[in-house]
Order: structure tokens, then sequence, then C-alpha cells
């Protein structure tokens, strides 16, 4: 009787074997590029939480001329912004998943298959790549957008009415001119929709079939066989959806840097969405190049590069454990 | 019986923990077409698997005795995998030509990617394999046209001639015909027998009437043990087990 | 009103509002469109689009320079990205069914979403310093780190949907597997492939943030690979910070350019693999 034999007792290295090896290590160039981003981070930045210590992350005075670093009100900058970007642009999104993936559909069945289904069914498609090509848009080409139109339209439509009628409310305070926290806010939830409702869409396309025939089976009509059937079962996927958006709104650079107002220190604590501001990124993006290289300009703005990374990687690591914990369960389940 | 080609000598194999084939051992003679017939999940076709060592490419796997090719046995340390493959050739159940190859790409695959790089000696192979195959007056004026242009019959056929490119010593067969049109069929079986004459050949079968058409010998498996094997002949009109009349005349399987 | 009466009349509504999010998500993209042409269009001109920057301040001068800058940024990156991120995904398709593949494309999932501007840092530490100057290959690698989980991705994604009855029959043949991956496994999905390697080249053709830090930007033309070299998004970034109304509308010219060629290669895409693609989360 012979030994037995796993697969793949091997003596020498074959070529297959260097195949594996070497894919391996391009593969794991990743980790490299991860690890390195950590480092270069912290230690270009070890000069400000020397001097400072965390006092960098509480304090609001930002100046390179007196070497005083506080990265406060860019943190709440980044803060303020993103949060308004889920709170108009997840709701948004939602709505528009719903309609495409679960209203839609019915509309085309009920047109029938003749011209007007047609027509309808090519309206959908139409509509449903638009929300996709808002993804493929360049975030410069937003801050363009928003700086020369989009920021009009927030001032005339929005920021004036509520500044007449709830300017007493602080955070409605102040004369505004269009280049501030509420614009960059809301050019955000603009460019999260894309993401949001894509996943959200996977989701609700994910659960079964045999969920939603018990609620039609019941009598009950399209949007509460959604509220019951769809909303429930897909929640935490969509709530992995919101997360990713937040974390594009996060790491979102050149749109919020353009329609922002460039604030600094003190006067970038956004206590008002009608003044103007200032996230992490857009600090980065507007002082990098002009730091002076013999001060501690560059450090504290590695600094703040570090902080927007924590986030960024805190945010990304959840909103993945989410929708994959959530997509892995849909198709272990459908059977 | 002639000297057997290919032996198995108390062969065992596993999928994870499941032990699929036990203790077969079995003779396939040279220029013979031997068939193995049993129910579904009997281990005919991880049997064959284990003759080309394809089985061990599913994770998992694992088998213990003897296959013995000519005088070496094939899973000894020290032969590769991949050198026994060309030697042992096989032909799928479903035809699967390369996707994005012609018709002569698809035959000289083996050939090419082994590193043969003479244009003579590839269009020499091709159209002997082709030939060998039954394809070549179909196919002669449209080589390079797609594999997947090609009928559904056609398709396995260019699937056997890829086979015999590489000069095989023993071509396997796993139920080549179970997706193909009774014509087609027949016109495979009738390159079985022309086959075997410069090759060994082992065929998986579901279809009893087949093995008694086209095989020399015929193994019957059951369970993964071998219940019986001799003549087909033999074994059809006058089987020795028990069980094994039981299946050939239908009452299981 | 009965029950039923004020069920209907929710489910009509919640109907309408569902159509005005995807109107109100919808107008945007239909008002950069329009204002990318309206306020583009006027600054095409064949010297807008064959010479460097004039005079700042006054009409005249053009773009040559950044779209120049921007295909050997493209061209360079995708050297450095598109085998790296192939090789990567083959990796995670034939052999990453286990816990250190998972482990991979986990991160390949994170660092696909990552701030663009730390990736921008990341450059600059280490080859803007080392080089001594801002540089083109500084730009490139930062969009290569940007370009490689895309491509990964893809990769990954189309290889996975090549049959395994592919593979038997390479191995059956006596071939190697990585011959067999390279030439009949990689040749059977290379329209997803293409279509990621497309897919990501009009996203880093967009990106500005990582290259502010990386190639600067630059009145003059290509002037090698460790000097600054200029890009059209951070053209159009530049131009329209300026305060001069010619300038502005040049920024409108370049968005024009940039935005003609990114949607270009999304649309060819999208029509090319219509129905053939299972959804891809860019």
């Amino acid at each position: 009787m012979g030994e037995t034999r796993r697969m793949g007792q091997l003596r020498r290295p074959t070529s297959d074997d260097i195949f594996v090896i070497q894919s391996g290590i391009f593969a794991s160039a990743i980790i490299v590029v991860l690890v390195l981003t950590g480092y270069v981070l912290v230690s270009g930045s070890v000069p400000v939480w020397s001097k400072f210590g965390r006092g960098f992350l509480t304090g609001t005075t930002w100046s390179p001329v007196k070497e005083v670093f506080g990265a406060l009100p860019y943190i709440l900058g980044t803060i303020v912004t993103s949060l308004i970007a889920i709170a108009i642009g997840v709701p948004l999104s939602i709505g528009v998943a719903i309609f495409l993936s679960e209203m839609a559909p019915h509309a085309i069945r009920a047109a029938g298959s003749g011209v007007l289904g047609g027509l309808i069914r090519t309206m959908l498609r139409i509509l449903s790549s638009g929300i996709e090509l808002l993804a493929a848009v360049p975030s410069v080409i937003y801050g363009l957008w928003g700086l020369f139109v989009f920021r009009f339209w927030v001032l005339d439509y929005v920021e004036t009415p509520l500044s007449k009628y709830l300017g007493s409310v602080p955070v409605f305070s102040g004369t505004p001119f269009g280049l501030d926290i509420l614009t960059a806010g809301l050019i955000l939830a603009i460019m999260i929709i894309p993401t949001v409702s894509a996943i959200s869409r996977e989701v609700m396309t994910a659960v079964p079939l045999a969920q939603r025939e018990a609620a039609y089976s019941i009598g009950a009509t399209r949007w509460e066989v959604i509220r019951i059937s769809v909303l429930g079962y897909a929640r935490s996927g969509i709530f992995g959806a919101a997360i990713l958006g937040l974390g594009r709104a996060v790491g979102e650079t050149m749109a919020v840097t353009m329609v922002i107002g460039n604030a600094i220190g003190a006067q970038a604590i956004p206590s008002s969405l009608f003044r103007p501001g200032q996230t992490m990124s857009s600090l980065i993006a507007n002082e990098f190049n002009e730091a002076d290289p013999t001060s501690l300009h560059p450090a504290a703005l590695i600094g703040v590069g570090l902080v927007l990374f924590m986030f960024a990687i805190t945010i990304n690591v959840l909103a993945q454990l989410l929708v994959w914990r959530v997509l892995k369960i849909k198709s272990g389940s459908v059977e | 019986m002639e000297r057997p080609k290919v032996r198995t000598e108390a062969l065992n194999a596993w999928y994870g923990t499941n032990h699929v084939l036990k203790n077969l051992s079995l003779d396939m003679s040279e220029h013979a077409i031997t068939a193995i017939i049993g129910p579904s999940g009997c281990g005919k076709s991880t049997f064959i698997r284990c003759l080309n060592r394809m089985h061990e490419l599913v994770p998992h796997s694992k088998t213990s005795g003897k296959v013995i090719l000519d005088d070496t046995d094939i899973y000894s340390r020290g032969i590769d995998a991949v050198s026994i493959r060309r030697k042992v050739g096989m032909v799928f159940q479903k035809p699967n030509p390369f996707p994005t190859m012609s018709v002569y790409d698809n035959v000289a695959a083996g050939l090419k990617l082994n590193g043969m790089r003479n244009l003579e000696k590839l269009d020499r192979a091709v159209k002997r394999s082709l030939e060998q195959a039954a394809l070549w007056d179909e196919v002669r004026d449209s080589l390079f046209a797609s594999g997947m242009s090609l009928s559904g019959g056609q398709q396995q056929r260019l699937c056997i001639a890829r086979a015999l490119a590489v000069e095989p010593e023993v071509i396997l067969m796993d139920e080549p015909c179970s997706a193909l049109d009774p014509i087609a069929t027949a016109k495979i079986e009738g390159l079985m027998t022309n086959l075997k004459e410069q090759y060994t050949v082992v065929i998986v079968t579901h279809n009893m009437q087949q093995a008694a058409r086209v095989a020399d010998y015929t193994a019957f498996l059951y369970l993964g043990e071998l219940v019986e094997y001799g003549e087909t002949t033999q074994l059809f009109e006058n089987p020795k087990n028990e069980l094994t009349e039981r299946y050939i005349t239908g009452k299981f399987g | 009103m009965s029950n039923q009466s004020v069920r209907e009349f929710k489910d009509w509504l919640a109907f309408i509002i569902g159509g005005v999010c995807v109107i109100l998500a919808m107008i945007p993209l239909l008002s950069i469109l329009a204002d990318v042409v309206l306020r583009g269009l006027p600054a095409l001109n064949l010297e807008f689009l064959t010479s460097g920057p004039g005079v700042i301040g006054q009409p005249g001068g053009g773009i040559a320079n950044s779209i120049e800058g921007s295909l050997i940024l493209v061209g360079l990156t995708c050297l450095m990205g598109v085998p790296l991120g192939v090789i990567s995904g083959i990796f995670l398709s034939e052999f990453g069914d286990n816990k250190y593949g998972r482990f991979i494309r986990f991160l390949n999932d994170v660092l696909s979403e990552f701030p663009s501007i730390v990736v921008g840092i990341l450059a600059y530490s280490f080859v803007v310093l080392t080089v001594g100057s801002f540089s083109t290959i500084a730009g490139a690698i930062a969009l290569s780190i940007i370009m490689m989980p895309i491509v990964t991705r893809a990769t990954e994604e189309s290889l996975k949907l090549v049959p395994s009855s592919i593979r038997d029959a390479a191995a059956a043949l006596g071939i190697k597997k990585w011959r067999s991956t390279l030439s009949v496994v990689l040749s059977t999905g290379r329209n997803g492939v293409v279509t990621g390697v497309l897919l990501a080249i009009a996203r880093i053709a967009g990106e500005t943030a990582p290259l502010i830090l990386t190639v600067l930007g630059s009145q003059l033309f290509f002037s090698g690979l460790t000097k600054p070299v200029d890009a059209l998004p951070l053209r159009i970034y530049r131009l329209a910070l300026l305060p001069y109304a010619s300038a502005q509308q040049q920024g409108w010219g370049a968005a024009l350019v940039l935005i003609a060629i990114v949607l270009t290669l999304n649309i060819g895409v999208r029509l090319a693999t219509r129905g053939r693609m299972s959804s891809v989360r860019s």
C-alpha cells in the first residue's frame, strides 16, 4: 500500500511555484503601500506631536508664522461637511435606489412590451446610467461648477431665504455669500450619490424573492412591500453604503477646496453653515506647496494628513466589513 | 490480456474526508478500449482523473496507492505531474475549446505552449491530429475560424484533436458523448475504434449500450469499489457478480 | 378616505418621491454638462489646443502643454499600474482562495477608497524629496497607486468569470499553470481587464489632488521625468482660481476637453459591454 499523498507535495520549486510567489509579491505591494503611508505620516508629523501633544488636536490657532498649530477647526470642518453630505445625500440615494431597483421594474411591467414599455425601459436605462456617470465626473470639474454655478444656486435658493427667516439661529448666522460650509457639504452630497445608490441597489436586489412574495401574498402595495421586506432586510447593507459614502466625503479634496472659502485657524471653526471653512484635505491642498520646509509647517500639515488617514481608514474598514458581510450573507442564503 | 499499459494498485482517493475510491486495482490494456461503467457517484470520473493526476488539482483531495504507467508509478516522488499529463491526455464531458483561439490554434495549443515554434512542424501536427479526429475534411478551409464557431460534435472532435496533438500514449475520455446528439455520438464512437490502434483508451460512460458497442474491456464500479472487470462481451452476457447483473439489467442506477 | 385608498395614495406618493430623487440627482449632471459645453466651447480653437499658456490674464494661449502632460502622466502610470494590477488580480483569482488572499482583497478595497491627497503626501515624501524636485515621475507613481486597486479588482473579477473547464482543458494538455494562466485564462478574460484599465484611466485622468503635491504644474511643455509638468485637471484648478475672465473661460475650455475624454471612455466602455458585465463598483 502506498503512502498517503496530499496535493502539492514537492521538493524543488517548479516554475509554477515561482509564478505563485511572484504574483503574490505583486499582490502584496498593497501592504507595502499602506505601511509606508502610515510610516510617512507618523514620522513626518513627529515634530508637531512632540511640540503640542494632544493640543494639536484640540487647538484652534493655526499660525505658520508664529509656528502654533491646532487642527481642531479642520477636523470639525471635515466632520460637519461630511455629515451634511450624508444627511442630504443618503436619503436622496436611497430614494434613487428604491425608484430604480424596485419601482421602475414595476412601471416597465405595467407599461407592457409595446412602444410605451420600450420607451420607459430606455428612459430608465438612461437615468440609471446618468446616475453612474455622476461618478465619472472629475472632482475638479465639480469644483469648477461649484465655484461658478452651484454656489449661486445655493446662495439664492437656500442660504438667502434661510438667512432671512432663520438668521437668528446660530447655525444660520452671518451673511451668506455662497462659498461656505453648506455649499461644500451639498456638493459632497451630490458626489456620493452614485456610490451610495449603487450599493443600496445591490443590497436591495439581493433581497430574496421569497421575502417579497410573503409581503405581496398578504395584499401589500408596492411601497409596503418595499418598506416591510426590502428595506428591513437590506437595512444593514444600506447602512454600510452610507458609511462608504461618508468615507468618500471625508476623503474628497478638490471640489471642497474650491467652494469652501479657505478659512484659517479659529475663523475656520464651523459655527455657522454660512461661514467659509476648511476641511483637513482642503487645508493640505491649499497650503502644502507654500509651506516653508525649514519650519514646522509641513510637519503640521502631515499631522493633519495623519488624522485624515485615520478617519478614512476607520470609516472605510467599517464600511467594507458591513457591506461585505451583508452581501456574503445574501449570496449564502439565496438557496 | 496483453500487457497492461496502465494499471492501478490499491488506489484510494478522497475529497476532503469523503472516501471516493476504495482500494481499486485495475489493469487497462494497451491498444484496447476499457470502459468504466457504474451508477452516478460511483467514482468513475474520479478514477480516470487519478490516471492523469488531475484529481490532485481539486483542493483538499488526497490519493494513496499506485498508478503504474508502463513501468513507472506516476505518483512516485520526483515524477512531474505536468509531464504525466502530456503522456495521458483527456477529453471532457462538455466540449471545452479555448474560446479566444482559432481551430488551428486550439489544436496547436498544447504544442505551442510547451515551446514548439517550428511552423512546419506545427502545421503537420495540426493536420495529423485533425485527421485522426476525423475533423480535417470539415475544417481544412476554415482553420482560422474561431473554435467556438463549430457545432457541438465538431467541437468535441476538436478537443480530441487538441489532445492528440501532443502525442499522448493514453487517452482518457470522461463521458465524451453525453452532451452530443446521436449522430455526433456515432461519429465519435467510430473514431474511438480507430484510435485504439495507436493509443490506449479509457472511457467513462453512463451509457451501457455505448460500452457494449465500443469497449474491449469493461469495469463496473459501485460506491468507489471495483465490483467486476472483464471482457465486455463476457461482462454483459455472463456477469459473474450479482450486483453487476442487477445494474446491467437496469434494476438500479 | 378608506384605508385602501390611503395605502394606494402612499404608494403613489412613494413613487413620486422616488422619481423626484432621481430627477434631483440628475440635475447636477445635466447642469455640469451644459455649463461645460456652453462656457467651454467658445474657448476652443486651434490655438487653444495647440499652444502653451499665454500671458496670464490676457486672452490667447492654450492648454497644449497640459494635454501633453496628462497624456504622458497617463502613459507612465499605465506602464507601472497595469502590470502591477493585472498580476495582483491574477494572484487573487487563481491563488487567492485562502486567508491571505482574502486579506489582500480586503486591503485592496480599502486602498481604492483612499483620500487621494494622502497618496500625494506619500509620493511627495518618497519621490519628490528623493528626486529633489516636483517631478513627472512622482506624479506617475502617485497615480499608479490610485490605479492599481481598480485594475486588480477588474482583473480578478474577469478571471473569475472564466469557466474552470478552460483551466482543466489546459492542465490536461500538460501545460504548466503559469503558462496556461497567462496565455489561455488571461486571454479569455481580457475584455474585462481592458474595461477595467480604461475605467481606471478615466479616473486618473481627472485626479488633481495628488498632482498638486507631486508635479506642481508648469507653464512649460514636458521637460523631463524629474521636472514638474502640467496636467489638464491641474490647469483647470489654477485657471478657475484666477481673477480674470479670460483665464476662467480657458478653465471651462480645459474642463470641456477633460470631460470629453473621461465621458468618452466611460460611455464607450458602457456601450461595449452592454449586458455582458455584472455590476462593477467604481
